[in-house]
C-alpha cells in the first residue's frame, strides 16, 4: 500500500492515523519523514521523541526509535536519551502547548545548552487535543474555548525565543510550503548543536471553526498568504513589514554542543 | 484506473477522509469529492504534477510507479 515513504518509514499496520480530516499534521510529518530520508540516515540511530497533543501523537506511527513521553517534558527525555547515546539523531515533535506552554522551561535550557538535538513545533495555534483552548501562539485578538471574547494575551514569537534563549539553527515554515519543510528539516539534522523549526499548521476543527478560518484546504492557503520569505521581507520598507510572519532560515550560529563539551571534560580527567 | 505514461494515480480509499485538499490544490480539476471520498473524475487531464500527494494529510493519493 501507498507510497516509498510511507511503506519504508510509517508504521503502516497504524493507518489511518487519528487526526481529524484536513488537519495539517500529516502532512508535515511526511515532509520531515522525507528529509530523513534524502539524508539517508540509519533508521536505527534515529531517536522521535513526542510529548502530548495531537502533534505528539506522531510518534505513534513512525518506525524509528520512537518514544511517546508526558506533556512538555519531550526535550528533557531527549536531553537524557542523547547523552545516553550521543550517535543518535535525535528529533523531537511537539506542539505550540507542549513546547511553550508546559514545555518552555525545558525549551530555553535545551536551546542555552546547544544540545545537538533538532526540535520541530507544529504551531497551530491552539491546543488542539484538549479542544480548542488558547495557546502561548495564539494570536491576540483570536479565540478559544477560554477566550470566547478572543484572547488578550501577547503571542509569543518561538524563533526569537529559541534564538534568544541559544538555538544555532531556528527556521520557520508552513504547511503549504511542504518541500520548504523538508529542507529546514535537512538542515537541522545536521547542524551539530540545538535546532529548532517551526512550522505553522492547521487544526481546522478548533483553531479554525472557532476563528471562522474556512475549511482545511483554505486555511493552508492563508498560511501562504499571513507568511513572507525573510530575503524578501528584509527588502521591505519597515511600514510594509507589519502582520507578516517571516518564514525561512532566520538565524544560524557556531558553538560547542553540549555532549561534546561533556566528553571533553570526561576526557581530561 | 487509467495508467499513465510514466505513473499512476494511485488512490487508497480506505485512507481517505474526503478532507477536499487535493480537490483544492489539483490545478487540472482531476479530482473531485464523492460520498466523503475523492474521486478521480477526469483522469485525461492529469499532469502527474503531484500537488495532490504533496498535501494528502492521509497519504491516500500519489503518483506510484506502473
Ligand atoms: C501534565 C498535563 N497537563 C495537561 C494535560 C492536558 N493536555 C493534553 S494535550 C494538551 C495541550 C496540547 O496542545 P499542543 O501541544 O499545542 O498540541 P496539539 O494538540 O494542538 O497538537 C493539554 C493541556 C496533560 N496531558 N498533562
Ligand atoms: S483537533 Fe485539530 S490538531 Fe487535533 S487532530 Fe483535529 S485538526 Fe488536528
Ligand atoms: S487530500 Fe487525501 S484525504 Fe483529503 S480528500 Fe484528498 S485523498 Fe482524501
Ligand atoms: S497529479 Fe496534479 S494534476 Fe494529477 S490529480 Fe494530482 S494534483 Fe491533479
Amino acid at each position: 500500500m501507498t507510497n516509498y515513504l510511507i511503506e519504508k518509514y510509517y508504521r503502516t499496520e497504524r493507518l489511518p492515523h487519528i487526526w481529524c480530516p484536513g488537519c495539517g499534521n500529516g502532512i508535515v510529518l511526511k515532509a520531515i519523514v522525507k528529509a530523513i530520508d534524502n539524508l539517508n540516515l540509519n533508521q536505527n540511530e534515529v531517536c522521535v521523541v513526542s510529548g502530548i497533543g495531537c502533534s505528539s501523537r506522531a510518534t505513534g506511527y513512525l518506525d524509528f526509535n520512537t518514544v511517546h513521553t508526558t506533556h512538555g517534558r519531550a526535550l528533557a527525555f531527549a536531553t537524557g536519551i542523547k547523552f545516553a547515546n550521543p550517535k543518535l539523531h535525535v528529533v523531537v515533535i511537539t506542539g505550540d502547548g507542549d513546547c511553550a506552554a508546559i514545555g518552555g522551561n525545558h525549551l530555553i535550557h535545551a536551546a542555552r545548552r546547544n544540545i545537538d538535538i533538532t526540535t520541530i513545533v507544529f504551531n497551530n495555534n491552539i491546543y488542539g487535543m484538549t479542544g480548542g483552548q488558547y495557546s502561548p501562539t495564539t494570536p491576540t485578538g483570536d479565540k478559544g474555548t477560554t477566550a470566547p471574547y478572543g484572547n488578550i494575551d501577547p503571542n509569543f514569537d518561538l524563533c526569537e525565543l529559541a534564538k534568544s534563549a541559544g538555538a544555532t539553527y531556528v527556521s520557520r515554515s508552513t504547511v503549504y510550503g511542504v518541500n520548504m519543510i523538508t529542507k529546514q528539516v535537512e538542515e537541522g539534522i545536521k547542524n551539530k548543536g540545538f535546532s529548532f523549526i517551526e512550522i505553522l499548521t492547521t487544526c481546522p476543527t478548533y483553531y479554525g471553526r472557532k476563528n471562522k478560518k474556512g475549511n482545511a484546504a483554505e486555511m493552508i492557503k492563508q498560511l501562504n498568504e499571513i507568511t513572507i520569505n525573510v530575503n524578501a521581507y528584509n527588502n521591505l520598507p519597515q511600514e510594509k513589514r507589519e502582520n507578516k510572519i517571516v518564514i525561512g532560515e532566520l538565524y544560524k550560529d557556531i558553538r560547542e554542543e553540549y555532549t561534546e563539551k561533556y566528553d571533553r571534560l570526561i576526557k581530561s580527567f | 484506473m487509467k495508467a499513465l505514461d510514466d505513473k499512476k494515480l494511485i488512490v487508497e480509499e480506505n485512507l481517505c477522509k474526503g478532507c477536499g485538499i487535493c480537490v483544492a490544490f489539483c490545478p487540472k480539476n482531476v479530482l473531485k469529492i464523492k460520498n466523503g471520498k475523492v474521486l478521480v473524475h477526469d483522469i485525461d487531464s492529469c499532469i502527474q504534477c503531484g500537488l495532490c500527494e504533496l498535501r494528502c494529510p492521509d497519504y491516500a493519493i500519489y503518483l506510484g510507479g506502473k
